[in-house]
């Protein structure tokens, strides 16, 4: 049985998390020209949720994860990877060709990459996350 | 075109929420989808009859020349105007059938995407999509067969059903790989148009075999016909929809398609004749046997689709004409057929015509449409089914191989269905009243619509087939079918001859037969001994095959303990490495030992760190040293400046320590299982193995086959890709489509890990029923 729940821990996992993923998003977004990516980032918000697991226990972190299933993340994962797919059709490219477009005001470089690349975040979030908090309530359960 | 295939897969995702929002009326809804594309097809009909087919390109993968490419001629729309039309009736019909069942939206779910598959099926250009299609259909098929999933026979047949199917299917693919190498192309109108006589080629015996046993399994032709009345199991719209007017003709329309330009050889001919007669005599023959009136029309289905495929095979002006004649009669008066016998079903709560009778005053519109469809099967004028019938008898009469044998069976299956027809419409409706399970009422108008509009249609087609169109369709199918142009012109008249003495004999002995029904299955009962060693006992006995192999070969090879499972895996890669290193490509040791002196300290941890983990005596110091190998690594990439394979290698490295931690509370207390004996085996195992990896690194560097593609990659991620990152570029643009592939690999392991905790979750707190058990264990015994 996992302990949860020393003082420093828990302290140090409550500002913890909130950077993480914080940093997670910005790795995310900036992995197409700096080091980084869906795949990283995805790994490193998982690590931000499995600090809070260990410290606080699993129905605390279903609550910060606000009743959205892991199972839930890798469907939406698969699907943000399924639809960047999609619009090149419509301009009349071959499947899977990169669209981009930019957003005017804040002059943000929006593509499909980006779209899949947000899809394989959450596919990677959900994957891990599934996994451990499957073993989590396993333990708890035990006697 | 695409578009509204694809949308069909956008409704059928959506339709759980429609039924939240719209409840029973959601069956109207989706009908309207298969209505608006009835109207466009016919729209477009003259457009395909003056123009001829119309091409709808989509690329897909151009570099591979696939596209998604759509193919409008004659016969995809004479087929796709039956799934539209036929579809609209199922629909509406279905609302009235299910009315009230807590499963509807699953079954719309299913029965829409069904239909905008086979619609994909029949428009279908591409080689490979017709494929993806096909497939769909048997997807789709076994999830309705299945529908009562709590039903151990339905799910058997269900089971049944998709083994066949697939497996033709696999056949299918190999054919049609066959046939785009031997053409050298993967779309239909490119091979129909070409030049080059196929039938010439070398590949042209296997690929239609191949071909063949797809388009047959499809399409419950003898031997494999035994799954269609299995798949009776299924909800009767279903049976109406799936398993006679549409999904079972798809192996006849492929055979269809590829007429022109394969059929006609000697080879063709034969088998598809004699096959085509053999199922047509077998479907009519077997369907007397039975009382349970779905049986008794799935039989006459298989003798419906046996007579298509042997028209084929005849392959005359006249056998195409009958071909695409009884194609449509048959979709029409056996949708109705189906329909009427699920009202009898839903309103008696039997399925038995025996216990059924004197319906008629009760149900009197439901016995009109029976009896009207039913004059249709029987081939009485003036329906449509007679016209059907007269062109068939006439294209056997003047069939030039085994001609005597395809009249005879012809004549003998016509007597027989003619019973069949009997049995179904006047059985139920006429003579004294049984008592039933349920009071029987007059159907709700919903379901009285659909067959109602099929049967009549057969009545109005019959009377005037020349004002409604439908020579104007039929000559445009036929014309797809023969690969020439091909007036059709029906009548119900022709004049006295051969074919019209036959149909009016074969009336009079059905309905003799018909009258002493009950005395003939008497007789036939006796047969069941004979009957038990029919092609499904081959096939109960090819599945226990397979299980006991497959029992045979998981207790050799997966017996439940890891390090046997690695061993045998550790042993087929020395094998098949090995082979290829040493036989092909002799290893050359050139080694340069220009290595830096913080390089020797990273490897030596790493080394350090296998050797700590093999000989620990605890898990916890064997996952600290085999973490202490995996952040080396990291060390390495980033030493040799790739910073993102670094920060993966220790975030995974992270991720993995903490699940390793996770599970090894689980795990039995640490103890030593191996003599010395095993040990020295595993030790020789592993250093085979370490020594193999490093020669194929080694060769892998020496060998320089190719341009390294790196050198592009570099180039041109900034200015086509608007990326830095390399790695990010090849992850999300270059190689996108593996990505997406790893992607739901990862996806189905992580939900199999979750699957595996959680049951073995639930059987420890005693949640597992009995019924979860059974589904998890049932046998494939017969």
């Amino acid at each position: 049985m996992v302990k949860s729940g020393t003082i420093i821990l828990n302290t140090a996992a409550r500002f913890l998390m909130p950077l993480q993923l914080m940093f997670s998003v910005f790795l995310l977004l900036r992995g197409h020209d700096e080091p980084g990516g869906g795949f990283i980032a995805g790994l490193v918000a998982a690590g931000a949720f499995t600090l809070y697991l260990f410290a606080f226990g699993v129905s605390a972190t279903k609550e910060v994860l606000r009743m959205v299933d892991p199972r839930d993340l890798i469907g939406a994962g698969l699907f943000f990877g399924m639809i960047s797919v999609v619009p090149a059709w419509f301009m009349g490219q071959p499947f899977l060709t990169a669209q981009w477009w930019t957003i005017p005001v804040i002059d943000f470089k929006a593509s499909t990459p980006l779209i899949f690349d947000i899809g394989v975040y959450l596919a990677v979030l959900g994957s891990v996350m599934g996994m451990v908090m499957a073993l989590m309530e396993v333990d708890k359960d035990e006697p | 075109m695409q578009f509204a295939v694809l949308m069909g897969f956008v409704l059928a995702a959506s339709s759980p929420l429609l039924n939240r929002w719209f409840g029973e009326r959601t069956s109207l809804l989706l009908a309207l989808f298969p209505a608006l594309l009835a109207g466009w097809l016919f729209s477009q009909a003259p457009l395909v009859l003056s123009d001829g087919p119309q091409l709808l390109e989509w690329s897909w993968v151009p570099s591979l020349g696939i596209s998604l490419s759509f193919l409008l001629d004659g016969l995809s729309l004479l087929f796709g105007l039956l799934i539209t039309v036929i579809g609209t009736c199922v629909l509406v019909y279905a609302g009235g059938y299910l009315k009230g069942h807590q499963d509807i939206a699953r079954f719309h779910l299913a029965l829409v995407a069904f239909m905008a598959s086979m619609l994909g099926l029949v428009l279908a250009d591409g080689l490979l999509t017709l494929f993806i299609f096909w497939e769909l259909t048997s997807i789709t098929s076994y999830l309705l067969i299945g529908f009562n999933h709590t039903d151990i026979e339905a799910r058997k047949s269900a089971r049944q059903g998709l083994f066949v199917t697939v497996a033709g299917g696999l056949a299918l693919m190999a054919g049609l790989v066959l046939l785009g190498i031997a053409s050298g192309s993967w779309s239909l109108s490119e091979i129909l148009q070409s030049d080059d006589d196929l039938r010439q080629h070398a590949l042209y015996a296997p690929m239609l075999i191949c071909l063949l046993l797809g388009a047959f399994t499809k399409s419950a032709q003898f031997p494999f016909h035994f799954w269609l009345p299995n798949a009776m199991a299924a909800p009767t719209p279903v049976s109406a929809y799936l398993h006679s007017a549409t999904m079972v003709k798809a192996g006849i329309y492929l055979l269809a398609r590829l007429q022109p330009e394969l059929g006609g050889t000697a080879m063709w001919v034969t088998i598809l004749s004699v096959v085509g007669a053999t199922t047509m005599l077998t479907g009519a023959f077997l369907a007397i046997h039975h009382t349970n009136i779905k049986k008794l029309l799935a039989y006459s289905t298989i003798m419906a689709l046996g007579t298509l495929t042997m028209l084929l095979g005849i392959g005359s002006e006249y056998a195409m004409t009958a071909f695409v004649t009884f194609l449509l009669a048959h979709s029409m008066y056996k949708g109705a057929l189906f329909m009427v016998a699920g009202i009898l079903d839903h309103e008696t709560g039997t399925k038995d015509v025996t216990a059924m009778g004197g319906l008629r005053s009760v149900m009197p519109v439901t016995a009109v449409i029976a009896f009207v469809a039913a004059l249709s099967l029987a081939g009485v004028p003036p329906l449509f089914g007679f016209i059907g019938k007269e062109l068939m008898l006439e294209a056997a009469l003047g069939a030039e191989r085994v001609q005597l044998l395809l009249v005879l069976f012809a004549f003998l299956a016509a007597i027989l269905t003619i019973a069949v027809a009997a049995i179904v419409a006047l059985r139920p409706f006429y003579g004294a009243r049984h008592e039933t399970p349920q009071i029987p009422h007059e159907a709700p108008l919903s379901m009285l619509i659909g067959p109602g509009l099929l049967a009549f249609g057969s009545l109005a087609l019959g009377l005037a087939p020349a004002v409604l169109g439908a020579d104007a369709l039929l000559t445009s199918a036929a014309t797809a079918v023969a690969g020439e142009t091909l007036p059709v012109s029906l009548s119900l008249w022709y004049g006295v001859n051969v074919a019209l003495i036959m149909s009016v004999v074969s009336l009079i002995l059905g309905f003799l037969l018909f009258k002493r029904w009950d005395s003939v299955r008497a007789q036939l009962a006796r047969l069941a001994p004979v009957m038990r060693h029919g092609p499904e006992a081959g096939y109960e006995g090819l599945m226990n095959g397979i299980v006991r192999f497959s029992e045979w070969q998981t207790r050799l090879l997966q017996n439940g303990y890891m390090r046997n499972y690695i061993l045998v895996m550790l042993v087929v890669l020395i094998a098949l490495i090995g082979n290829s290193i040493l036989l092909r490509h002799s290893p050359q040791l050139a080694l340069s030992l220009d290595v830096r002196f913080h390089e020797v300290i990273v490897v030596g941890t790493m080394a350090m760190g296998a050797l700590f983990a093999t000989i620990s005596r605890s898990r916890l110091g064997a996952v600290v040293s085999v973490g202490i190998m995996g952040f080396s690594i990291a060390l390495i990439f980033i030493l040799f400046s790739a910073p993102d394979l670094g920060i993966t290698q220790l975030l995974v490295e992270t991720m993995t320590v903490i699940l390793l931690v996770l599970v090894l509370f689980r795990l039995p207390r640490f103890s030593n299982l191996s003599t010395n004996l095993e040990r020295i085996r595993d030790g020789a195992v592993a250093a085979t193995m370490g020594v193999l990896i490093f020669l194929l690194i080694i060769t892998a560097w020496s060998i320089d086959q190719f341009e390294s593609i790196s050198t592009y990659m570099v180039e041109n991620s900034a200015p086509l890709a608007y990326g830095r990152n390399i790695v990010n570029v090849i992850l999300v643009d270059y190689r996108a489509l593996d990505t997406l592939g790893e992607m739901f690999v990862l996806a189905l392991a992580a939900i199999g890990v979750i699957a595996m905790l959680k049951l073995r979750h639930g059987e420890t707190e005693g949640k597992a029923t009995d019924s979860d058990k059974a589904s998890v264990k049932e046998p494939y015994d017969g």
